[in-house]
């Protein structure tokens, strides 16, 4: 694919019709249509509404417990050898992630739309948990779509819904993962056009999502920035974060990306390598399509049948990317590459044990990206990781692959 | 320009019937099954073939359709398959309109002109692309009207007073009324409701307007055609097929005699009706 001119600035998009460059866009059935020019006109008024913003930053501030501490990893950068490495602790949010911060942008959203019912899918259940949460804490029933083999490796997480008094609906199409969740919100929503608002986790679907959720998860990268100023003086020299559908990769980056200087990193999930399917790297391995609402990077077979893709971490298992993601792959101001399930587990367990801070799996990615790039460094340079959520959910899953009983 | 849909409708109006559209999916469980099935079609009563296109993420369909959709990719359905099944039908049968339904990715793999040269080659006369709503034009429905293949669009109970005009924009052939909101194969809606809908359509176009989601036997295809220009039966029709395996998909009837026995049924019932004054 030839490389499109340089834009001015990297932070316009989308356009009008929400395509960023060839990505993004509205493929959705007619049904959904009126509702998402409906959202997308709800979403421009909420944004400029100071009102909006000043709840929305109690919120942040009281509920969720920001600005999360940009945290130094100082025997962590010692081990390496190299750059100067800094954690932005999304793990220390409510909740126990950055999803958090979508879901209260989106609920209050659909508070002022009059919506009465809440749907999300899931992954790793974070995103789950995350709008169950915030449906319990503004008194709205929630319905959580979440694929039957991720059920049962994120068990935790589905016993906190159940806590918070959201309905989780085992999907057992496909591999049963996030994909199928997906699909499977898409058909209630279809379905329950009046009352039901879609509080969608990532920054993709159909038009205004992905702007939508990249503006609410910018809070991360505004963030970082002033901390990085006012901690070193200066601006990082790289950042990294884990990219599955990309929500906390964009909510880093977005602040960042007329910053020339800084270096920007996205961590795909490689799986057991990108040689077989057992992957979900669709920016590295996969071609665009168009998949839930839009067009962007995803594994496809050549008839153009999605493929289910595979990773340790059940927030990076799915076939597709954000739009913007793709579009900033294709514009060469972000750099993707695959992390493998086996160099996530290694930067799971030297984090717990050398920072004393248990790293979600998807986070996991991010590190063991910045544990190959920080010697490659000089220790004079800087780098921000997004350490996007805790690991408690996933101990299960590494006690397995350690070969432990728990 | 006028398509086998045109003439076919236009024959229906002098019968002054409405028309019955079958919908089955390509590939559904093999090839060679499914092509029996679509041969059956016409003679059973179909007027027009909804020729469905499996795709791995089907996001508007029921259990029924999902279910055929992957029988049928797991049978080796491909869309160069498709295609084919059309252009085998052809060999016996020139008249009968042909629509393809199913989602936008595997024509956008294929490649928008490359599929749109190949369908009219194979004798398509339509497509219903669920994924492809108005504000994506430039896409796929310009380039086929471009080609001389009719874009169908849906119309929903949440496309509005303001929105019909843009949804009615570069539609042709006919316009298919989505009777509910929901997934394919979900519960009949008070007929009552239709006829006020279709007659919202009407105002604003000169298309026929078919109707469908959800109807399953000839007493609800006759109400349904005392009120529009066509009936569309999908799920029900799929279902039938799916009824003629055991559990450890053992064929236990002719999928293809089941269809027909369904649609002549159907027929029967859709020929009852007096075509809707327009």
């Amino acid at each position: 694919m030839n490389k499109p001119a340089e834009p001015n600035s990297f932070r316009r998009g989308p356009d009008e019709a929400g395509m960023f460059g060839i990505f993004g866009g509205r493929f959705v059935a007619e049904t959904l249509m009126p509702l998402i020019l409906d959202l997308e006109q709800h979403w421009n008024a909420a944004k400029q509404d100071p009102a909006f913003r000043a709840e929305l930053d109690h919120l942040g501030k009281h509920y969720t417990g920001r600005p999360s501490p940009l945290y130094f990893a100082e025997r962590l950068t010692e081990h390496l050898g190299g750059a100067k490495i800094y954690f932005k602790r999304e793990d220390l949010n409510h909740t126990g992630s950055h999803k958090i911060n979508n879901c209260l942008g989106q609920i209050l959203l659909a508070r002022r739309m009059g919506k009465t019912r809440i749907i999300a899918e899931t992954g790793a259940g974070q995103h789950g948990v995350a709008s169950a949460t915030v449906a319990a804490r503004f008194g709205l029933p929630c319905v959580v779509y979440m694929g039957a083999t991720d059920v049962e490796r994120q068990k935790p997480n589905v016993f906190r819904m159940h806590l918070l008094g959201a309905e989780v609906k085992p999907v057992s199409a496909g591999h049963g993962t996030l994909k199928d969740a997906m699909n499977e919100a898409l058909r209630d929503w279809v379905t329950n056009v009046e009352d039901t608002y879609y509080l969608i986790g990532t920054a993709a679907g159909p038009h205004p999502y992905p702007e939508m959720v990249r503006d609410l998860q910018s809070v991360i990268g505004t963030e970082a920035r002033a901390q990085i100023l006012e901690l070193e003086g200066r601006l990082p020299d790289a950042i990294v974060a884990a990219v599955g559908g990309g929500s906390n990769a964009i909510g880093l980056f977005h602040p960042f990306l007329d910053d020339r200087q800084v270096a920007i990193h996205g961590v795909e999930a490689g799986g057991h390598g990108l040689d077989g399917v057992e992957h979900c790297a669709s920016m590295t391995a996969g071609q665009p399509g168009v998949l839930h609402g839009n067009r962007t990077y995803l594994l496809q077979n050549e008839d153009g049948q999605i493929l289910d893709g595979h990773s340790i971490s059940a927030g990076l298992d799915y076939p597709g990317v954000g739009p913007e993601h793709s579009w900033l792959k294709d514009s060469g101001r972000v750099t993707y590459s695959p992390i493998l399930d086996q160099e996530a587990l290694e930067a799971f367990q030297l984090t717990t044990r050398i920072e004393g801070i248990i790293p979600a799996l998807e986070s996991a990615h991010a590190i063991a990206h910045a544990i190959k790039l920080a010697p490659t460094m000089g220790r004079d340079q800087i780098m921000i990781v997004n350490f996007s959520g805790r690991g408690d959910k996933d101990v299960h899953t590494v006690g397995k692959m350690l070969g432990m009983e728990i | 320009m006028t398509t086998r849909i045109d003439r076919r409708f236009a024959r229906l109006k002098e019968e002054n019937r409405p028309a019955l559209v079958t919908y089955f999916m390509g590939g559904d469980p093999d090839y060679d099954t499914a092509l029996s099935i679509m041969k059956a079609l016409p003679e059973a009563g179909s007027d027009v073939i909804e020729l469905g296109m499996p795709f791995s993420d089907p996001m508007a369909d029921g259990p029924a359709i999902q279910a055929a959709g992957l029988r049928a990719l797991k049978g080796g359905q491909t869309l160069s398959k498709t295609l084919q099944m059309a252009r085998d039908f052809r060999t016996g049968d020139d008249d009968t309109p042909i629509v393809m339904m199913g989602y936008y990715n595997p024509i956008y793999i294929y490649g928008v002109e490359r599929f749109l040269r190949d369908a009219k080659e194979a004798g398509i006369d339509g497509l219903i692309i669920v994924d492809l709503p108005p504000e994506m034009d430039s896409e796929l429905c310009v380039p086929a009207l471009r080609a001389g293949i009719n874009f169908i669009r849906l119309a929903t109970p949440t496309t509005d007073e303001k929105r019909l005009p843009t949804v009615l924009t570069n539609t042709s052939g006919f316009v298919y009324y989505v009777s509910m909101t929901g997934v394919t194969g979900s519960a009949l809606p008070d007929t009552s409701k239709v006829a006020g809908a279709v007659a919202r359509i009407k105002a604003h176009t000169d298309l026929p307007v078919c109707v469908g989601f959800g109807v399953k036997t000839a007493r609800q295809a006759k109400a349904i055609g005392e009120a529009a220009d066509g009936v569309v039966v999908g799920t029900a029709i799929v279902a039938a097929i799916a009824q003629c395996y055991d559990a450890k998909g053992e064929k236990v009837a002719d999928p293809a005699e089941a269809v027909a026995t369904l649609v002549r049924g159907l027929a029967d019932g859709v020929r009852e009706a007096r075509l809707a004054v327009a």
